[in-house]
């Protein structure tokens, strides 16, 4: 490769050879190199990933915890290994509390129904935020029905930033369960976990994080944050789909009632009663996603690989990047300005529909989200319908950013 | 693929400036139509006296697909009747998801005829039907309609 070592080398980062590991972004949308920069929604997988899974369907491949032949070994390990290394990356103090599930969704999911129906009664209340992406507000709704319990919205400001004064005045007598995302897939906002959950623990408070969008992003130490349950995906972290974790602090999940019934999750069945397994996978009823957890034990080394600091930091000059070119554009308004943010920028252009934004950049190559983002409350907070969203990762570069800004000055021209 | 092909000069215009964005004084016939992928919202009134509808108009808020279809919409739709109304709905289905029109069907559209373009882009077809859809709602009673 011939290129300028100052635009290979990005913050310790040679991000042409990581470019290299990820094979979709090599091909033309629309005549145009593909610029994709919808990573809140769904990160691209590197071929480590791909490799693995491939490997795993090509080699190992049978059912788990169930053969005493060899493939059975062979695929429990792989998928036990897998589970090792979740639990290392986020530094989990056990094994046990790595909680395979589908996703993010189904991992708050569990906390609502297997937690939230035996704490929860009349008057009880969970707090959540303005901020919340759909799956952490409605599993939550949704037990609040069920038990009478009562959903409690702590307010953001006009930058996106939860108020945290407002926070220490609803954490209330009542308060059972504190449920929040730590970075907000709408916004980027990072929010100040530490403090909410110093807050939540000082009365008691069991506090769950929706860490979907941090943990690709940023180092995340559950054990250094003492939060009590942590929701993530497999393929916001560069993993597969239909593959997350629930991270719960084992004295938690010892005494929850498992949420599924089935195989896998028991020790014994009779007629008479059933004596169900330990942990972890007395919540995993079933057969698992294996493959997929192979995957993503595969995505996890390949971001250790890379570092997570180093990916922080490339990232936060992605983000400065990009918010400084982006704000050239006339008519753009960033919305969410958070002084701490993830390298998200959520913008709508004066008088033009998101949506039409979207179509328009795509002819130029480029994948951004537009809509709600599954956080309704947040837009209806900004008084928008929807917004544009550019959302970047450590393989994206600043040429990206720079392209989507000029699409955006088409956008402008076409309906001038 | 060009991108004039989907947004055509008449509809930016109709865009840009929407026709009939009003309301209609009772009585009238009314319907809601919702988009919540791209949070699409319009309101759809009819004044429709001896069968034959007087005056269409809506208010909303949507891309420029959806305005743009609506705004047309309300201006083709004066002076036909219910049954005529029903069979624009459906040779609109038909422009917007079906095979490519005959010359004849595009010109006895007329305005209508520029949302061709959108059958190239799968992700807009609901765009520029919400208005539609909600037309239809409120001919036969008005119940909110969803694209998604």
């Amino acid at each position: 490769m011939s290129a300028n070592p100052e635009d290979v080398l990005k913050a310790g980062l040679n991000i042409e050879s990581i470019r290299a590991d990820f094979p979709i972004l090599h091909q033309e949308v629309n005549g145009r190199m593909l610029a994709y920069l919808d990573n809140a929604a769904s990160a691209q997988r590197p071929r480590q990933v791909i490799d693995a899974v491939s490997y795993y369907d090509s080699n190992d491949h049978a059912n788990v915890h169930r053969g005493v032949h060899t493939l059975s070994q062979r695929a429990t390990d792989a998928f036990e290994g897998a589970r090792a290394k979740l639990r290392r990356f986020i530094n989990a103090g056990s094994d046990k509390e790595i909680i395979w599930t589908r996703g993010t969704t189904e991992a708050i999911n569990l906390v609502a129904q297997s937690w939230g129906r035996t704490h929860l009664g009349e008057g009880d209340e969970v707090l959540i935020t303005w901020l919340e992406h759909h799956a952490n507000i409605v599993p939550w709704q949704i037990v609040c029905e069920q038990t009478g319990a009562r959903l409690v919205v702590t307010p953001m400001d006009d930058s996106g930033q939860i108020r945290l004064d407002e926070f220490e005045r609803l954490l209330g007598p009542n308060t059972r369960m504190v449920a929040l995302g730590h970075v907000s897939n709408a916004l980027g906002t990072v929010n100040p976990v530490r403090d909410v959950i110093a807050m939540a623990k000082a009365r008691g408070v069991p506090v769950l994080l929706d860490g979907a969008q941090a943990v690709p992003h940023m180092a995340v130490d559950v054990q250094d944050l003492d939060c009590d349950f942590y929701a993530f995906s497999g393929h916001k972290m560069f993993g597969p789909t239909g593959i997350g974790v629930l991270y719960g602090r084992e004295s938690m999940l010892a005494e929850m009632p498992p949420w599924q019934g089935g195989g896998d999750m028991i020790l014994a069945v009779s007629f008479d009663g059933t004596v169900y397994n330990e942990l972890p996978w007395k919540f995993e009823a079933g057969t698992p996603n294996i493959a997929g957890a192979v995957g993503l034990g595969a995505a996890v080394d390949y971001l250790d690989g890379i570092g997570m600091s180093n990916i922080a930091n490339r990232e936060a000059s992605l983000l400065a990047h990009a918010t400084r070119v982006l704000e050239e554009v006339p008519g753009l308004r960033i919305i969410g300005t958070a002084p701490g943010k993830a390298a998200v920028i959520s913008f709508i252009l004066e008088g033009i529909h998101p949506h039409d934004i979207g179509t328009i950049v795509d002819h130029e190559g480029i994948a951004v989200r537009t809509g709600h983002h599954c956080a309704m409350p947040v837009m209806e907070y900004f008084g928008v319908p929807a917004t544009a969203r550019a959302s970047f990762a450590f393989y994206n570069t600043e040429e990206e950013a720079d392209r989507l800004a000029e699409a955006l000055l088409k956008v402008r021209e076409m309906f001038a | 693929m060009d991108l004039k092909n989907l947004y055509r000069d008449v509809i930016v215009d109709h865009n840009r400036s929407p026709r009939n964005f009003r309301q209609i004084e009772p009585p009238r016939r009314e319907a809601d139509g919702f988009n919540p992928l791209c949070g699409d919202k319009l309101h759809v009134y009819l004044r429709v006296s001896d069968d034959r509808i007087e005056d269409a108009a809506f208010e909303g808020s949507g891309c420029a697909i959806s305005v743009a279809s609506a705004s047309m919409m309300t201006e083709f739709l004066k002076g036909k009747t219910e049954a005529e109304a029903l069979d624009l709905f459906e040779r609109m289905h038909e422009l917007l998801t079906g095979e490519e029109a005959d010359l004849n069907e595009l010109a006895s559209l007329g305005k209508l005829a520029a949302l061709s373009g959108v059958r190239q882009y799968p992700s807009r077809v609901k765009c520029a039907s919400l208005c539609w859809h909600t037309m239809k709602s409120a001919l036969s009673g008005g119940d909110a309609v969803s694209t998604e």
